[in-house]
């Protein structure tokens, strides 16, 4: 038998509730296993869409877009809804609620998202018709229909709500006037600056503005004719509509004697005082604070359903904030405490002619708070930096100018994202426009880039439009926009994020995948694509003594040791240390292409040969050819140590200051093999001219008359990112030992699929550099640690498979059917 | 019509694993999971015809190596929000055989 649980609102909030809790349903069953769901809603409507309310008014959306939850939604999760019928009690002795109607309703959990009431300023003729708030799918009906019939309108408060109903007013045709108390618009979230620019552009849409104008009274008979002021002035007015502020409502709640005080008072588990009931979204106070943005409440949905689930394994730590403004043309962001206060320091950067206006707030080299006009390309970034208290020391002096990752990748200077086209392609590797993804946003009720990436593949091949996407993200549902958490999950196996696994597995010696999903209460028995080759190399980097790599858990290059391409065919790259290579060896290359009919050779980036178009059944006995040539494999299908990339050097070249072969070629002796979060390039340039290429890659050197400058953290791929100077040494021997000591600090410390660039930059430069400069004892335990390491990784896979091993995985059957 | 034919024995299929079967020119991907249950599809991904048996097994489903398409393999569907079909064929095992059913026509 099925508790049953009871949900008294049916928004955005307390469906959220329902949809985690349903994820963590066993198996296939739709909707939830343990509980019988009933949900009570006062409006007639099913689950919508509230902060795409603002559209809908200026006739960008319909209602139907922006319906989240259809009415076969809940019929199929067997939840049974009641609409238009208010929960009039609640009674806590029998357990059961009560509704306007005289239905009765038993609950052994229940869950309060009532939400909020917009604050109707008590002044006389108040109630007169015409005068209205802005909080539902009602109000924006009722103004929609006297936008029909009348000219005039007035909105009382000029902060986010008010203006983006202002806006949507005058889309309809009205005369706006726009009313507030204040001397700055939306001072909540904009410093003067932005705030006056804020203002310029709006009247120049066409907006009217009336600062510092207190109210006094509605004027008219039934229906408002004008609004008066303290001052005696008056405007005409045929629509009021009142955006001054919300309350959250707990009339419910306080009546059935649970404790309030602004909001429902509730723990870190979203508990109220009364233990059979949880509460989540605007009618919640939480540690003193209420939210009233759609973020918060995703992630308290989020918590609330762990606890209802009864896994009991995360808490609510209350929601850092960002805001942006819902009109179309207008870009403006906001977070965190952007008035700076004594001791803090400002970043402003202003062009009055582009429009354009940045102020970062700082405060210990930290960031503390953004507002962003005109160009909020970066706010996304910005708000991560705050969340997760990123030092922003050592890129201080750049910060101003963004994070870099957009635009490098052929998107151009694309600052202004709402005004691009909806044809301007935003995912160059899928061929997804802005369109489709607005689309997807608001026609499925996205919030997340994962959820964007899985409806529209937009971000989800190369990742260099990520950017782009969460901008558009963030424009396209505002403040609802859910940020990506600073403590991310690997995958939705589990609520574990790669550092939780990373440490768990050092600090409580785990030894096997199964030990790892255990410990960790993983979700699903054997994991899942994305996490099992992520614990497998996590397994394999700390116990590289005893851990059994486990082939199915590797992506099938990595299982079959060649790269597999469009049409199933595999392409195989000998190594050639150093990019060095030998007639005899060249001369056993041509002969195997022969032999096995290769399609198509080319020379890559990394100075190796690359053999394609080679048949599965044939890599075995190809590479038993090469490997008698003395060839090991390339490992140019791996998540491992590449190549080293050479110049001539000193030997031949006029400009060569030291050996760059043959330092490539020691480099490369020491660190093949090697298993890597991602893919590891190194490179060796014999002098400053850098043929080599060595400032784009993972480890580079430049060689210079008086010894090495090492190099690390650059990229040349989908961003490109030059190098960070690690140090200059002496001598070769420094260079390896420095080598070895930073390839092993990646391979132990960087998620997996973190390229060494995202790494450098996550942990910053100056640990790195003073870890590997400053503490010769942890030095030389990288180094030892590393060494141990290629003592079993060394092992030419290829040979090994030419030899017999796994010979299922390249042998097909056949049967005459 | 049908038939059932022994394709392999299920030791040699890997745990979490595939082996590939080719009939009349046709590739048949017969997977293993973890609790030893067999299944039989059609060795080619709905969206760009992407080899399955080369893919991650998890559960009762498999993610395409080449765009990461995951596909139910008892009823050959790619999970939402993606959408296609592959074909699937009956399987069973017996004395630690594997036999799979074609339709001759």
């Amino acid at each position: 038998m099925k508790e049953k649980l009871v949900l008294i609102g049916n928004g955005m909030a307390g469906v959220r509730t329902l949809e985690e809790l349903f994820k963590h349903s066993d198996g296939d069953s739709k909707g939830s296993d343990i509980y019988d769901v009933t949900v009570i809603g006062a409006e007639p409507h099913p689950n919508y869409n509230r902060i795409m309310l603002s559209p809908v008014l200026a006739s960008e959306k319909t209602i139907d877009d922006i319906i989240l939850n259809s009415l076969d939604w809940y019929k199929e999760n067997n939840v049974e809804l009641v609409t238009g019928d208010a929960v009039s009690e609640i009674n806590r002795v029998k357990q059961c609620v009560i509704t306007e109607s005289g239905k009765q309703i038993d609950y052994d959990r229940l869950l309060i998202a009532t939400g909020s009431n917009p604050f109707i300023i008590p002044v006389p003729g108040a109630e007169k018709e015409g005068v209205i708030g802005f909080r539902d799918i009602h109000d924006v009906h009722t103004m929609l229909d006297a936008a029909q019939k009348y000219k005039k309108a007035v909105v009382i408060g000029g902060g986010l709500l008010g203006l983006e109903a202002a806006n949507g007013l005058m889309k309809q045709g009205m005369d706006v006037t726009v009313v507030h108390l204040l001397d700055a618009l939306m001072e909540r979230q904009l410093d003067k600056t932005a705030s006056e620019m804020l203002k310029l552009s709006l009247e120049q849409k066409g907006l009217s503005f009336m600062m510092q104008a207190q109210t006094a009274e509605i004027v008219g008979d039934k229906r408002v004719s004008a609004v008066k002021f303290a001052d005696g002035s008056e405007v005409d007015a045929d629509l009021v509509v009142m955006a001054v502020g919300i309350r959250p409502s707990i009339e419910l709640a306080q009546k059935a004697g649970i404790y309030c005080e602004r909001g429902v008072v509730v723990n870190d588990t979203m508990q109220t005082y009364d233990p059979k009931i949880y509460a989540v979204g605007e009618c919640v106070q939480h540690r003193k604070e209420c939210y009233g943005l759609v973020a918060p409440l995703f992630e308290q949905a989020k918590v609330a359903a762990n606890h209802l689930a009864k896994i009991g394994s995360i808490r609510y730590q209350g929601s850092m904030i960002s805001t942006k403004l819902k009109v179309t043309g207008i870009d403006l962001f906001s977070a965190g405490e952007f008035n700076e206060v004594d001791g803090d320091e400002t970043l402003v950067m202003q062009d009055a002619s582009c429009g354009i206006y940045k102020k970062l707030v700082i405060r210990d080299n930290k960031l503390k708070g953004a507002v962003l006009f005109g160009d909020t390309m970066d706010g996304t970034w910005y708000f991560q930096l705050m969340r997760d208290a990123t030092s922003i020391a050592d890129f201080r002096r750049t910060i101003m100018f963004g994070q870099h990752d957009v635009g490098d990748a052929g998107h151009g200077d694309v600052s202004r994202v709402m005004a691009l086209p909806d044809s301007a392609e935003i995912c160059g590797c899928n061929g997804v426009c802005k369109g489709d993804i607005v689309n997807a946003i608001t026609k499925k009720g996205l919030f997340t880039l994962a959820e964007v990436q899985a409806h529209t593949k937009a971000s989800s091949s190369c990742g260099s439009c990520t950017g782009l996407v969460e901008a558009i993200l963030a424009s396209t549902v505002g403040d609802g926009y859910d940020a990506t958490p600073n403590k991310k999950a690997i995958c939705a196996c589990t609520e574990h994020s790669h550092d939780d696994v990373i440490d768990a597995i050092k600090k409580h010696e785990l030894k096997s995948m199964q030990a790892v999903r255990e410990f960790l209460e993983w979700k699903t028995p054997d994991g899942c694509a994305t996490c099992r080759p992520a614990l497998n190399y996590y397994l394999l980097a700390r116990w590289p003594e005893e851990y059994q790599d486990d082939a199915q858990s590797r992506f099938i290059n990595e299982r079959a040791h060649g790269n597999i391409q469009k049409d199933g065919t595999y392409s195989v790259v000998p190594r050639m240390f150093g990019g060095l290579v030998k007639p005899d060896e060249l001369r056993a290359i041509a002969d195997v292409c022969d032999k096995y009919d290769v399609p198509e050779m080319k020379v890559t980036g990394g100075q190796r040969i690359d053999l394609f178009g080679v048949q599965k059944q044939d890599l075995p006995s190809m590479w038993k050819d090469l490997s008698a040539a003395g060839f090991v494999s390339g490992h140019a299908y791996g998540k491992a140590m590449r190549t080293v990339k050479t110049c001539a050097g000193k030997t031949w070249c006029r400009f060569g200051t030291q050996d760059s072969t043959g330092l490539g070629v020691k480099l490369e002796q020491l660190t093949w093999g090697s298993w890597m979060p991602h893919k590891f390039k190194l490179a060796v340039s014999g002098c400053p001219r850098n043929c080599a290429e060595a400032t784009i890659k993972d480890f580079g050197v430049v060689a210079v008359e008086s010894g090495y400058e090492l190099l690390i953290g650059g990229n040349g791929g989908i961003k490109v990112r030059v190098t960070d100077l690690l140090t200059k040494v002496e001598t070769e021997e420094q260079v390896l030992e420095y080598c070895a000591a930073f390839c092993q600090m990646y391979r132990e410390e960087a998620h997996y699929l973190e390229r060494t660039a995202p790494w450098v930059e996550r942990v910053g430069l100056s640990s790195i550099r003073d870890r590997l400069l400053n503490n010769e004892i942890e030095r030389s335990e990288l180094v030892e640690r590393f060494k141990l390491s290629q003592q079993y990784a060394q092992v030419d896979p290829w040979k090994a498979r030419a030899e017999g091993k796994s010979s299922y995985e390249f042998t097909q059957l056949k049967i005459a059917g | 019509m049908s038939n059932w034919i022994e394709v392999v024995s299920l030791k040699d299929i890997p745990k979490l694993g595939s082996r590939v079967i080719d009939v009349n020119q046709m590739k048949i991907a017969v997977f293993r999971t973890s609790d030893d249950r067999v299944f039989a599809i059609k060795n080619a991904c709905p969206h760009k015809g992407g080899p399955l048996s080369e893919g991650i097994v998890h559960g009762t489903s498999v993610t395409c190596p080449l765009h990461n398409w995951k596909i139910d393999l008892a009823s050959g569907e790619a999970i939402s929000p993606d959408h296609g079909c592959t074909n699937v064929f009956p399987v069973k095992i017996e004395n630690g055989q594997v036999f799979i059913e074609l339709l001759v026509a």
